[in-house]
């Protein structure tokens, strides 16, 4: 269903850029990337809840080029063998595919940090999530300007 | 042609955290591009990264499509005794690059 105010998003949208508001009127395809998205993000907390918090993700809020965009996660944790991060999972909302990275650490890591780079194909909020030894997941989101997306051939938004 | 480049201290105190940075050369195609004709480019990138310490894993990413080419790694580890750092990346196409590095602790 389009609200009102999404309406307007995209009728604003659609004035400012007429190839991105092609895709992005496309009602399928902006529905299966949240599908994929919600799908991604169970498979990885499962029934868990997923607090705010403990993460810092760090992008540059204003991207030039979607093909190589420099990406760190950093958690907050002792990393002792009581209290330690398992896994970081790095997910994006309008990518073809939602995952872009998961990791598996444990103390012997010193310090719950990654480093990467990675393919933007939109505007979008990207989401780390980071699981700790108790189970509890913790995440961060940052919100990314793309001016050229990555994936050029596809129009992909 | 498959190269990959480590870098880390040569020497590290017990119990220090050191960083390492790891950046393998590869072209991380996404297998959503397609040719000039229409046709689709298949997929061929490093799915796994690990990195073992005398034996032992100590960290490991799978990597997707959204990683851009040439991946470059970066993250930490306690230096906990002399000997050597392992590090593999295993991709689509029998891919498959390890590089070995040692570290002495004093």
């Amino acid at each position: 269903m389009t609200t009102r105010r999404e309406f307007l998003v995209l009728t604003a949208a659609s004035l400012a850029a007429p190839t991105a508001a092609k895709a992005q009127l496309d009602p399928n395809l902006a529905a299966n990337r949240r599908a994929a998205f919600q799908e991604a993000l169970r498979r990885i907390v499962g029934d868990a809840q997923v607090r705010r918090g403990r993460v810092k993700l760090t992008l540059p809020p204003l991207i030039d080029n979607g093909n190589s965009v420099p990406l760190s996660v950093a958690v907050e944790s002792p990393m002792t063998a009581a209290d330690h991060v398992k896994a970081i999972h790095v997910l994006t909302e309008k990518n073809p595919l939602p995952d872009v990275v998961s990791v598996a650490l444990g103390p012997r890591a010193g310090r719950a940090s990654l480093a990467t780079r990675v393919r933007l194909a939109d505007t979008q909020t990207v989401t780390a999530i980071a699981q700790m030894s108790d189970g509890s997941f913790w995440s961060d989101s940052a919100e990314v300007v793309v001016t050229l997306s990555a994936c050029l051939e596809e129009g992909l938004i | 042609m498959a190269r990959a480049v480590v870098t880390l201290p040569a020497q590290a105190k017990r119990g220090e955290i050191i960083e390492i940075k790891t950046l393998a050369q590869h072209s991380m195609e996404t297998g959503f591009r397609r040719t000039q004709t229409g046709e689709l480019i298949p997929r061929d990138i490093i799915r796994r990264f690990t990195c073992t310490y005398n034996g032992v894993e100590v960290y490991r990413a799978d990597l997707h499509p959204a990683i851009a080419a040439n991946p470059l790694i970066a993250f930490t580890t306690v230096a906990t005794e002399t000997g050597t750092l392992t590090f593999q990346w295993v991709g689509d196409n029998g891919y498959s690059v390890t590089e070995i590095a040692p570290i002495r602790v004093e």
